[in-house]
């Protein structure tokens, strides 16, 4: 037990740094932009306005609201203060709405559409690899070619297609929109109904792209425990079918548990683009609005989010890995 | 060497991947020499003209004409001009009128006039249809009479005082030969939102992407590859400071950093090259990775022991001693980064930040344009389609060469 605390402490040390560097990084990228917003949105603001000392008010106004004349050190820990407060100031594209207000409208939908399509696209191609692994001859033929090019589908590729499919020649769901666009969100059977449905196409295009490249990895790393010395001694030994392809499993699982780690991040990002292909509410699109208008409160809070989430994902995975493979312990001994 | 070139030409994955990809390649370079000019052109003023063989109307009437009496040239006209707007409307009236059309066939033209001749009567008021309806029908009439009325079409010259002389009749059977038009112009994929050629703008811009993805795959590799063996094999504070920075980098989604730099960058100078380092500088975490694992399995091998007890450089021994172990890894990796560099770009250009618009094309910018001409809600699948499909070939065949190679040097793999 105390290898385990002493990995866990380690990984919590690690999750802690990191997250200080990635808010560093988040607060000085978006500020190397070349465009000045602040002369953007004075200019919207002061639009057909003739005087320039009004013009010049205005701008002052704004660069004292949005903190921009201070230095850039003293704008930092403003920032990190703000962080901890959850303030993240207002943004300038959707001025004068909060940034935190338009975050926490649009978290919701992406961590309910993504996290359950990358799951369930990780177990459904795990399962197939493993089958397509156990199975061989035949099924194994057929099924991997498959999972290769729908691995090679890029997301909004598949988004494209299935929309098209499914939503603008068959007419079978909507195109565009986490609810239909004359509902307010409230919660009556309608409008869940409404939300469903809009849910199927960006969720099963997530889910067919992640199944390919999860299978084809997993029919390898199966195959490979298969041939293990392990496995040949465990036939020798007279240990029955079942119980050996319980012990491969588990071993060829602990890659894809760290591949998952390692992708994760990837993941999100194409099933982001994804969400701008339908005009998912999430975060992808709020990220492309923020882009598009160079709201950088906006970019730097989305970005800031998104890394938390999977910096988050990535050490509970971390921590699961711990659990399931013993080896982890012996590992970070070794050195 | 030699061997093991002949048994990657003997995995049939790597062989199917390796053609698929020389295809590719060679259509990249063959195409422009039978269909020079300039990828960016645009020969279309409207957009999205459908795919299909374009014959010159002005030069087909100048052309010498022959004369086919083709038994079924009249009903595939009517076909034609009788579009299925019509053909509902047609049942519309029957319906109205009360007259029997059991087991009529909408595709079936002739029966369909011949029954409307038949029926239909301007007079008559079918009740419940209103003054603008019964108008329609008028119209719809006049126009079904103007299809089986007109014989001859007469082509005339314009002066300039607007007088009108007669260049040639046109009869219905009157034909030309398509390889005597002086202009006819074939476009398998037809033209996309600026009017261009989307078959020349592909081919252009599948090589555009492919150099983009090789740049950042080489950038990526080099990077993580020396920073995977240093970590793995000079190990302790070395490998700290590294995999510091490699976990900083692997938790900060690479795209987010992609997103940040390419804009910070700006579009003036944002060209092919500065995309595909910038992909390149954000997606080496996983080959470093992937790198020290294997170096630190390697490391405390006898022969690797052995090099260091007869006191070998640490150049020398990564170089001989660990470097050949893993070169097919390394390889492997590549591909890989090479695949996922195009994907990058074409997503990063979906968010209208890939490389300046007006220079070439990219596999990301045409799906850009397309996805913002809302070609997919209009209908124009050559838009789009052939783009994701290039994009997924191109990375299906680099796939399934890793994937042949991972079988010739895993021994385990194999089928």
């Amino acid at each position: 037990m105390k290898g385990y605390r002493k990995y866990f402490g380690k990984k919590i040390l690690w999750f802690l740094i990191t997250l200080i560097v990635a808010v560093i990084l988040n607060f000085v990228l978006p500020r190397l932009m070349p465009a000045d917003p602040v002369a953007a949105i004075t200019g919207k603001m002061a639009q057909g306005m003739t005087d320039a000392s009004a013009v010049q008010e205005i701008y002052k106004r704004y660069e004292q609201e949005f903190g921009t004349n201070k230095s850039i050190t003293e704008q930092f820990f403003i920032f990190v203060r703000n962080i901890l407060r959850g303030d993240m100031g207002t943004s300038f594209s959707q001025y004068p709405r909060k940034v935190s207000d338009i975050i926490s409208s649009a978290i919701g939908w992406t961590i309910c559409l993504q996290l359950p399509a990358i799951l369930v696209g990780w177990l459904l191609g795990n399962l197939l690899g493993a089958i397509a692994a156990y199975i061989r001859k035949g099924f194994d033929k057929v099924l991997l070619p498959i999972s290769l090019f729908l691995s090679n589908v890029p997301a909004f590729g598949m988004a494209v297609i299935l929309l098209v499919i499914f939503g603008v020649t068959l007419k079978v769901a909507p195109i565009a929109g986490g609810y239909a666009f004359d509902m307010i969100p409230n919660f009556s059977w309608r409008f869940i109904r409404s939300v469903i449905t809009h849910y199927q196409l960006p969720f099963w295009s997530i889910v067919l792209v992640s199944i390919g490249g999860q299978a084809v990895g997993m029919r390898s790393m199966s195959i490979y425990e298969l041939n293990a010395d392990y496995v040949k001694y465990a036939r020798f030994l007279g240990i029955k079918d079942r119980k050996i392809v319980g012990y491969v499993f588990r071993n060829a699982m602990l890659p894809q548990v760290t591949g998952l780690a390692l992708s994760i991040g990837t993941m999100i990002g194409g099933a982001l683009v994804a969400e701008i292909i339908f005009s998912y509410p999430g975060l992808g699109s709020t990220m492309y609005a923020a882009v598009t208008a160079a709201d950088y409160p906006l970019i730097s809070a989305t970005t800031l989010i998104i890394t938390i989430m999977v910096l988050v994902v990535t050490f509970l995975l971390d921590i699961v890995y711990g659990f399931i493979d013993p080896r982890v312990k012996a590992a970070q001994f070794d050195i | 060497m030699k061997n093991t070139l002949r048994q990657v030409f003997h995995a049939p994955k790597f062989v199917t991947g390796f053609v698929i990809f020389v295809l590719i390649l060679l259509t990249m370079f063959i195409y422009p020499l039978v269909n020079p000019g300039n990828p960016l052109e645009m020969i279309g003023v409207g957009t999205f003209a459908k795919p299909g063989i374009y014959v010159s109307m002005y030069d087909a009437t100048n052309t010498s004409m022959e004369t086919l009496r083709l038994p079924d040239a009249d009903d595939k006209r009517l076909d034609k001009l009788l579009s299925q707007t019509d053909r509902v409307s047609m049942i519309d009236w029957f319906d109205a009128t009360g007259v029997d059309i059991t087991g009529l066939d909408l595709s079936d033209t002739d029966t369909l006039l011949t029954l409307w001749n038949a029926n239909y009567d301007p007079t008559v008021k079918p009740k419940g249809m209103t003054q603008a309806k019964r108008n329609y029908f008028k119209r719809l009439d006049a126009s079904i009479k103007q299809i089986n009325a007109s014989d001859t079409l007469i082509v005339s010259d314009q002066a300039e005082d607007g007088t009108l002389t007669e260049v040639r009749t046109i009869s219905k059977t009157d034909y030309v030969n398509t390889s005597q038009v002086a202009n006819v112009k074939a476009l398998p994929l037809g033209t996309d939102n600026f009017g261009r050629d989307v078959l020349k703008e592909l081919v252009s811009a599948a090589g555009t992407s492919i150099q983009i993805g090789l740049i950042a795959g080489a950038v990526a590799t080099l990077i993580g590859l020396t920073l995977g063996l240093l970590a793995g094999y000079v190990g302790g504070t070395c490998d700290d400071i590294i995999m510091f920075i490699t976990n900083i980098f692997t938790v900060i989604p690479g795209f987010v950093l992609l997103i940040l730099i390419s804009y910070s960058i700006g579009q003036e100078q944002r060209g092919a090259s500065v995309v595909a380092a910038v992909i390149g500088l954000t997606s080496w975490t996983w080959t470093a990775r992937s790198v020290r694992s294997q170096v630190i399995s390697l490391r405390n091998r006898d022969h690797v022991n052995l090099s260091k007890l007869s006191g070998h450089s640490l150049v020398r021994i990564i170089l001989t001693d660990i470097l050949p172990y893993i070169a097919s890894y390394v390889v492997m990796a590549f591909i890989l980064q090479v695949s996922s560099g195009i994907l990058s770009e074409a997503q990063l250009s979906l968010l209208g930040l890939g490389p300046k618009t007006t220079e070439v094309p990219t596999l990301g910018l045409m799906m850009n344009w397309a996805m913002l001409y809302s070609a997919h809600t209009n209908g124009s699948w050559w838009a789009y389609f052939p783009v994701i499909l290039t994009i997924t070939l191109i990375s299906f065949s680099l796939n399934l060469m890793n994937t042949g190679l991972d079988q010739v040097f895993n021994p385990t793999l194999r089928d």
